[in-house]
């Protein structure tokens, strides 16, 4: 059902090479590409909007769901709901991811909105990864907002990575925990030519001993922009770290907000932020064991985002 | 196998033109372990850079096997087989201490190839491996680890640049250890710049450098005696450690 061109975007964005064990719902230019549910997870479409509905059954351990979505036609625009309840006691891995192939005139577009509902003590590790290319003149946009709601000692770790070809996104990352929830975010950005790319999360720490980590180390090359837009709100007895670590090269623009809002005596919060160059002590270095400037300063930035 | 021919390095500073240093000729030789010595501030670490390349001399010309490598960048002059082990390593942040290894080894080691590297400057290989060559290891470990690529390297020049700085004592005695391995194994020449005895101790040939200038060359066994006889400052020291003053 699907062709060449999508099925290697399925590989940039979800590791897949052939259909995914488990659940999974592919969504290529816009239509179900393919579908799997288990005794455990079930996936059903949206009738009034656009978009599926995961629901995951309590105590479901150690199963992952995948929903890559695949843009390959040209000025297309799509938009997307995807709500996952996912059970209390339940130990599961989902892996979200977008990629574009745009060789046409025309700007294709995904907009995902997705929202998670957390039970109790559920554990959820979330992957979502951001890919585009094609020589077109049409841009490549993403714009993906994502709701979190943590129910008491749940635990979400999440890993965005947008490494190439995406021309602008605008994420907004939303989330509230309640007591002994764990939400831990790594974001990890490269941006090159003239891209575009906003982060925003806003955190709220709703719960006692909730706790809050969330880290993006990005690369801005060429005359791209990124902001990183980061706020932690503490309203209860809560601990909460964000940080910002960046490398500027070129004529790249960085702009790194991170904030933080104590609501409560006990709320203890953490911001850093640094940008900076590569170190040119970091590539003479790597010069000394036989690479070029070039390849010295790939080896690094490769590292940085690994 | 190394000649500097009339070598010179001016730098600009704000009272006019200071040099590092002065119209320098030096030949090390194959299979030679050479330590070079001397004051602080007298052009050690500058005329290591000049042979790794990252410093260019402002006169004179620099020969490695016959090639003029004078105008040749520090990769070309690492390609020929040069290695330089920096006096303060550089930290990189995601960069695992087996990618470092595997770089240096321009071949993609197995861990456990790349484990005898490390073990062979005495780290626990397998604490180290997977661990980011960040802020998170102290000088010390960094420091072996900054061996441990020359070593990965294994080309037929290695110099060191004050290899012993930010050692601990214990570890010292197996440095010693390792530059003693590395002459027998090595099918190259050894350069360090050490102000430590130990280390004189194991060279072939010293040489003095002071004021950017060599003050003295020659065979270990020549040059140390005097060294060691002319420093009043070490003999002080000795004196006062044996308790000999305070009698």
């Amino acid at each position: 059902m699907m062709d060449r061109i999508q099925q290697r975007i399925l590989e940039e964005v979800a590791d897949l090479h052939e259909v995914p064990e488990g659940a999974y719902n592919i969504r290529a230019n816009g239509q179900m590409a393919g579908r799997n549910t288990t005794a455990n997870i079930d996936i059903t479409s949206k009738t009034e909007a656009s978009g599926i509905d995961i629901r995951i059954q309590p105590g479901t351990k150690h199963e992952s769901v995948h929903i890559p979505v695949v843009l390959s036609q040209s000025g297309m625009k799509d938009m997307v709901y995807n709500d996952f309840y996912i059970g209390e006691d339940s130990d599961v891995v989902i892996v979200a991811g977008c990629g574009i192939h745009n060789c046409g005139e025309q700007d294709s577009q995904h907009d995902g909105i997705h929202r998670f509902y957390v039970g109790k003590n559920a554990k959820v590790k979330y992957v979502e990864k951001h890919y585009g290319e094609g020589d077109g003149e049409g841009k490549r946009i993403l714009n993906p907002v994502t709701e979190v709601y943590m129910e008491e000692g749940s635990s979400m770790e999440m890993e965005m990575v947008q490494i190439k070809g995406v021309d602008s996104t605008d994420r907004k990352t939303k989330a509230e925990l309640a007591a002994g929830a764990k939400l831990v975010v790594r974001e990890r950005l490269m941006t090159h030519g003239n891209q575009y790319a906003v982060s925003d999360y806003v955190v709220e720490l709703n719960g006692a001993k909730a706790s809050a980590d969330v880290v993006s180390r990005s690369v801005a090359k060429d005359s791209s922009y990124q902001k990183f837009d980061s706020r932690l709100v503490g309203n209860e007895s809560c601990t909460g770290h964000t940080e910002c670590d960046a490398i500027i090269m070129g004529d790249a623009r960085i702009l790194a907000i991170p904030q933080l809002e104590a609501n409560h005596i006990d709320a203890a919060l953490i911001h850093e932020a640094a940008i900076g160059k590569i170190a040119g002590e970091q590539i003479v270095k790597l010069m000394t064991l036989g690479l070029t400037e070039e390849e010295a300063e790939a080896q690094i930035v490769n590292g940085f985002l690994k | 196998m190394l000649t500097l021919e009339n070598v010179s390095f001016e730098v600009q500073e704000e009272k006019g033109q200071k040099e590092i240093i002065r119209n320098m000729n030096l030949t090390i030789g194959d299979h030679k372990f050479v330590v070079i010595t001397g004051p602080n501030g007298g052009g050690k670490s500058t005329l290591a850079k000049l042979i790794a390349g990252i410093e260019k001399p402002t006169g004179g010309r620099i020969y490695f096997e016959e090639t003029d490598i004078t105008d040749l960048s520090i990769t070309e002059r690492a390609n020929l087989g040069i290695s330089f082990a920096f006096q303060q390593p550089v930290r990189f942040k995601g960069i695992q201490v087996l990618d470092l290894i595997r770089l240096a080894a321009k071949k993609n080691l197995s861990a456990a190839d790349a484990c005898q590297y490390l073990s062979e400057v005495g780290l626990c290989a397998k604490d180290y491996i997977k661990r980011e060559v960040n802020a998170s290891l102290s000088g010390g470990e960094l420091k072996r680890i900054e061996i441990a690529t020359v070593l990965a390297r294994n080309t037929r020049m290695s110099v060191f640049d004050e290899p012993e700085a930010g050692i601990d004592l214990w570890s010292f005695q197996n440095l010693i250890q390792v530059f003693e391995r590395m002459r027998e194994s090595t099918d190259g020449s050894i350069l360090i710049i050490s102000h430590q005895e130990r280390i004189l101790n194991i060279a072939d040939e010293i040489v003095v450098i002071a004021d950017g200038r060599i003050t003295r060359q020659g065979p270990k066994d020549e040059v140390l005696p005097e060294l060691l006889g002319t420093a009043s400052a070490v003999d002080a020291c000795a004196k006062f450690y044996q308790g000999g003053d305070r009698k």
